[in-house]
């Protein structure tokens, strides 16, 4: 039971809450660097996926993209960026953004997929542009899905934030490398605490987000739906 | 690449021990989810909390698991238990969701019939529901193990031995050619394990790849 | 007035689904294209709003050509329903109706006033405004595509087998509540169906088709089934098995309508 001791001990520590390495600031940075991530992946791939799945091109090509992606080892992409570009934070926002970009192209284009064919026809054949269409139609249709994305990309941004402050990036994961470097086991266990926390608590609001999405239509739909 | 061939017994070794570390999460994980995901698709009720329990731990990131295990179910700090339980609670999480649809979607009408035919339930169970259930479930098992292979290599730096120690080494030493071996080993890996996957389901069930021609996409 | 000229249609898998298709269809009638699954109808339907376009050939309506009009203001001007309504299911009721008013700028006000207004018109009660499609029966949410369809108070009025999937009483109710429609309104009805007794029910032109789109006889009900075209014409309409042909016996002191096997079908009205 020390090892509880030991990290209650660490999260009284006045000391770990102020300053550059203190969990207020570590958390900022975390939360900074995954909403910047998550940021500028969605800014490519929701659009791409939008476009995937409302005109039904390349969606092979995006599907094996997205599947082989999941295979890649993010320490190897991690370490391999960060030898490529050794100084500042470029090689580990860049590692972190590509692999933020499956999980939200994803959700965009099997949320579009999931939508109705025959509703898509009605709303074309009423009169409506292929921008209504998309717009006023499908996205309101597929927005559970694509919030799923949205969730899944960043648990994996937070997740490979952690990891990447193996390769110099700041944050929560900052604790547990450091602490591993000094063998400093409290400090690893609290701000595993930490980070699964961020994540616990990240993933809570998104289902929260994905069950108001759904539940703007019929209650016979969203009950069926989780 | 020809560092890869001067050191191959060394990086056939962390392929060897990788593999070890990806299989025994995957089995076991598989293991536990089969009678687990049974059970919620015969219970509604019980269903919605047993997938949110499920979601909730697949939620938590790995890195942090693998620190925080020691503590919690007393394994040695740097070994690869952590690294085997983690995974194992991962591969269950995901499997246990796919054992609900899998076993979901076995027809009705099917285990109907069964039951009038005069199987008596765990007959039923085991040579009818199972099998049906099985693409389903090979589904579920080839995303598991996608993940696994990928994820054994975080396992590194807590100091457990694989294939990702070559990225830790190859950062080190400012040696990116390791660092590629590394991943082509993983992602080899991750293939062999899949086509394995795949021959395993063709052979275990040859009726499931006469009515689905493209497998189980 | 609908004009088809010449028409043809072959997909880009190559299924020729239409070849050399011509027909007036007069304004204020109901049309009705009827055959068997792949002879054509469903396409030649989409044609006059553009879903689908020919091939060869040309469309006319007023005698304009619609291939010069653009696609989304020619939609908007036309009615639309279709076998599962199509109705938005995150929309409510009325606003599924308000679609096209919207769509053409009207305020939500008016869109809203005239949607209450058009579900008066087809049988739907002010209590089912305000839900969404899927808390509504099959029948319903067929009332609510023809309102949709009827919204905008166009000229033309589409109908892809709209009653196909409702069961038969139901299914009778919105044949009827369509007849008393179109006495009302006077709209330029082309309808899409495989049933040969809802063609005669609806029909003032009847046009049986082939395969290909191919024209086996044109003409009002009666026409029809007086002057069968040739055999294909009269297996289609029933009147080789001898449902059709009728009549008179004496049975148990009353005058019974007997058909040809010898059921006894109905009475004979005073």
């Amino acid at each position: 039971m020390s090892v509880v001791d030991d990290t209650i001990d660490w999260f009284s520590d006045g000391s770990h809450w102020s300053g550059d390495d203190g969990v207020p600031s570590r958390l900022l940075e975390h939360l900074g660097y995954s909403a910047l991530t998550v940021g500028v992946a969605a800014a490519v791939a929701i659009p791409l996926g939008l476009w995937i799945g409302h005109t039904g091109r390349l969606r092979g090509v995006a599907v094996a993209l997205t599947g082989s992606m999941r295979a890649l080892p993010t320490l190897g992409l991690l370490t391999w960026f960060a030898l490529f570009i050794p100084l500042g934070l470029t090689a580990p926002i860049l590692a972190l953004v590509i692999l933020a970009i499956p999980p939200l192209l994803a959700g965009a284009y099997s949320g579009l997929e999931s939508v109705d064919r025959q509703t898509i026809d009605a709303a074309r054949a009423m009169g409506m542009t292929e921008l209504q269409i998309l717009s006023r139609v499908e996205v309101p249709l597929a927005l559970p899905l694509i919030i799923g994305g949205i969730r899944s990309a960043v648990l994996q941004v937070v997740a490979t934030a952690t990891v990447a402050a193996y390769v110099g990036l700041g944050g929560l994961g900052r604790y547990i490398i450091d602490g591993q470097a000094v063998s400093d086991y409290p400090r690893m266990v609290s701000g595993s605490i930490l980070v699964i926390v961020l994540a616990l608590a990240l993933d809570a609001v998104f289902v929260g987000l994905q069950k108001i999405a759904v539940g703007g239509r019929a209650p016979a739909l969203s009950s069926s739906s989780s | 690449m020809t560092w890869a061939w001067d050191n191959r017994e060394q990086v056939l070794d962390l392929t060897l021990t990788h593999a070890w570390l990806s299989a025994v999460p995957m089995l076991l994980g598989f293991v536990i989810a089969l009678p687990v995901g049974w059970y919620a698709s015969r219970h509604r009720r019980l269903r919605g909390s047993l997938l949110s329990v499920g979601s909730i731990l697949y939620s938590i990131p790995s890195l942090p698991l693998f620190v925080i295990l020691p503590g919690v179910i007393g394994t040695g700090f740097l070994s690869p238990l952590n690294v085997v339980v983690a995974l194992t609670i991962y591969a269950a999480a995901i499997m246990v969701r796919s054992a609900t649809d899998a076993f979901t979607s076995v027809s009705p009408p099917v285990l109907d019939a069964a039951t009038a035919t005069g199987y008596s339930s765990r007959q039923r169970g085991l040579t009818v529901e199972l099998p049906l259930a099985g693409p389903v479930l090979l589904a579920g098992l080839r995303v598991v193990s996608v993940s696994t292979v990928s994820l054994v290599s975080v396992g590194a730096l807590i100091g457990v031995s694989n294939l990702g120690s070559l990225f830790t080494d190859g950062y080190r030493r400012d040696f990116t050619t390791e660092i590629l071996v590394g991943v082509a080993g993983i992602v080899l890996l991750a293939l062999l394990f899949d086509a394995l996957l795949v021959l395993a389901g063709r052979l275990l069930m040859p009726w499931a790849s006469l009515t689905r021609p493209s497998g189980v996409q | 007035m609908i004009e088809y000229r010449s028409i043809s249609k072959t997909f880009a898998d190559g299924t020729e689904a239409v070849a050399d298709f011509s027909l007036e269809l007069p304004s204020r009638t109901t049309t009705v294209l009827v055959g068997s699954s792949g002879c054509g109808k469903t396409t030649l339907l989409r044609m006059v709003n553009r879903m689908v376009d020919p091939t060869h050939g040309e469309v006319l309506i007023d005698d304009v050509d619609i291939a010069t009009r653009n696609r989304v203001e020619l939609r908007r001007s036309i009615g639309y329903v279709m076998q599962h309504a199509g109705l938005l299911p995150h929309r409510k009721v009325t606003d599924n109706v308000a679609t096209v008013l919207r769509l053409n700028g009207v305020s939500k006000k008016e869109a809203n006033a005239r949607a209450h207004e058009v579900l008066e018109t087809v049988g739907l009660d002010s209590s089912h405004a305000s839900k969404y499609p899927s808390q509504l029966s099959g029948g319903q949410q067929q009332r609510v595509g023809v309102a949709r369809g009827l919204a905008a108070d166009p000229n033309i009025l589409l109908m892809d087998e709209p009653f196909g999937a409702v069961d038969p009483i139901v299914r009778d109710e919105l044949q009827r509540e369509l007849l008393r429609l179109q006495h009302d309104l006077d709209k330029t009805i082309v309808f899409v169906t495989h049933d040969i007794d809802e063609a005669f029910l609806l029909g003032d032109q009847v046009v049986i088709l082939k395969q290909g789109g191919v024209v086996a006889q044109v003409g009002s009900p009666a026409e029809i089934l007086a002057n069968p075209a040739d055999d294909f014409v009269r297996s289609f309409v029933g009147l080789d098995k001898g449902g059709r042909t009728l009549h008179i016996e004496e049975r148990e002191g009353t005058s019974i309508v007997v058909d040809s096997t010898g059921k006894a079908t109905g009475v004979l009205a005073e």
